[in-house]
């Protein structure tokens, strides 16, 4: 073990993002340390999906710093960073999204092996049998042939995390992977992400799941009009908050908040 | 009211079957030619058309709409008297033909390739990229194989149509169906038994392929 301090698995500095007039990210500044669960909660509209999209560049920010493991990037107006240079970074940031996303054209095997396949370059052989134990880890092996019209919404997701998982990423970004799912659907896509956590995967939720986002992460940060209002340990921010955007941003969750005690499986 | 008699007779073009064979020979060679050149055009065109680069896009999008704004048969005219004289060189009927056909529908496909790749949603390029997908991998692996299954119905309907587009280049005397129609109607002055065998040879070709394109439309849609 070293003596410095771990420096922080992913870092954000001073992030801004505009969408035309919309500045919808205001100095955003956020660490994530190696193997930590952060939740990002907060009003829709309030930049969280953004921020997130910003960590593997989906977005790119317009001014400031986004570092995932030792890539940096490094936005400032007018120089945008290369196909190829953005490209790498994202392999090493697995992403999560709220629709799945999944490509229709492939079965949900051929999903799993296309980052292995396309982009690290391996044989058919390898890639096959990687994605098939991913496929086991998520608990869909049997569904290796179905293409994704033919899953449930838990499913699709199930293999989106796999598809993800596939390209052995530094961390994982979840971008409401819960919001489009039947309740009774809910609880399967939560198990995964729950076992991932226990694996010491490093992972930012933007979450409305907050009994979850409570159970799970051991940061939590409330943003409001593009920026973070409060952050910290879930029971600070959850329980206890005191900026009063946050209390009333929360009252509306009251009935999840009672249910904290009872969140664990 | 008194009908008006005629004593319909088709036998006389027996004679002229050679004729209508080359016309049609001309036909079937115009349509494919031009599409195959369309294709190109049009692949280029659409793709390029994607580009957020205005300098690029704003002559691409001058060239689709003046194709596909102004009829054909104008183009064709102006393309074979007009243009010669501009940048002064001659270009023979059957050239001139083939280019603004093939300019013409590749304007078009264009148009098809452009519509078929933004319609896949921009998901399918967050998830492509949020893997390590470089641009030009997303386009090949993901967003062409979706795309050109959307593309194919509009494709195939365009293409039926340039072979009836083609009877326009008879107008500058290029020998195809049409043409050799007019020449054997101002040979024999019966036009009614002439027109309406050209047209049944266009119908007889046309009609098999508009029930192919729907059987195809059909299939991928049940595919989906």
């Amino acid at each position: 073990m070293s003596d410095a301090p771990a420096r922080a698995m992913i870092e954000v500095s001073d992030v801004w993002k505009a969408f035309g007039p919309l500045q919808v990210l205001k100095g955003i500044s956020l660490e994530v340390p190696k193997g930590s669960v952060v939740a990002l909660i907060g009003p829709s509209g309030s930049g969280k999906s953004t921020l997130l999209r910003c960590i593997n560049l989906l977005e790119l920010p317009d001014r400031g710093r986004v570092r995932v493991g030792d890539q940096l990037i490094d936005c400032a107006q007018g120089r945008l960073p290369r196909d190829r240079a953005l490209a790498s970074f994202r392999a090493r940031t697995g992403m999560v999204f709220q629709l799945f996303n999944l490509f229709p054209h492939m079965t949900a095997l051929e999903n799993v092996s296309a980052g292995p396949l396309f982009v690290k370059k391996w044989r058919a052989q390898e890639a096959k049998a990687a994605a098939m134990e991913l496929l086991a880890k998520v608990g869909l092996i049997d569904k290796a042939d179905a293409y994704p019209s033919h899953l449930s919404g838990g499913q699709r997701q199930r293999v989106a995390i796999a598809r993800a998982l596939a390209m052995s990423p530094e961390v994982i970004l979840f971008d409401e992977v819960t919001s489009a799912l039947d309740p009774e659907l809910v609880g399967e896509v939560l198990d995964v992400i729950r076992g991932l956590a226990e694996e010491g995967m490093t992972m930012v939720l933007v979450t409305h799941e907050m009994a979850f986002a409570h159970e799970l992460a051991r940061t939590v940060a409330f943003m409001s009009d593009g920026g973070i209002v409060e952050i910290g340990r879930p029971e600070e921010v959850m329980v206890r908050p005191q900026n009063p955007r946050t209390r009333a941003f929360l009252a509306r969750f009251h009935s999840s908040a009672r249910a904290f005690a009872g969140a664990a499986p | 009211m008194a009908g008006i008699t005629y004593n319909w007779d088709f036998s006389f073009l027996w004679m002229y079957r050679w004729l209508l064979i080359e016309g049609l020979g001309f036909t079937l060679l115009y349509t494919l030619g031009s599409i195959a050149f369309g294709l190109i055009i049009g692949l280029l065109v659409g793709l390029l058309r994607l580009s957020r680069n205005w300098l690029l896009t704003l002559p691409l999008i001058a060239y689709i709409e003046a194709f596909r704004c102004t009829p054909l048969l104008v183009q064709i005219i102006w393309f074979y008297y007009a243009f010669p004289v501009l940048v002064g060189i001659d270009m023979p009927a059957v050239v001139a033909g083939m280019l603004v056909l093939s300019l013409y529908t590749g304007a078009f496909y264009a148009e098809i390739f452009r519509g078929g790749v933004i319609s896949i949603e921009r998901g399918q390029w967050d998830a492509a990229r949020a893997i390590g997908m470089r641009h030009i991998e997303v386009l090949r692996r993901v967003i062409l194989p979706q795309a050109i299954k959307r593309m194919i119905p509009p494709f195939l309907n365009q293409s039926i149509i340039q072979l009836k587009n083609t009877s326009l280049v008879s107008t500058i005397a290029v020998a195809d169906l049409l043409y050799q129609g007019q020449l054997i109607t101002s040979a024999t002055y019966r036009p009614l038994e002439t027109y309406t065998t050209v047209a049944m040879i266009y119908f007889v070709i046309l009609f098999p392929l508009t029930l192919f394109a729907q059987g195809v439309e059909h299939r991928l849609q049940r595919s989906d």
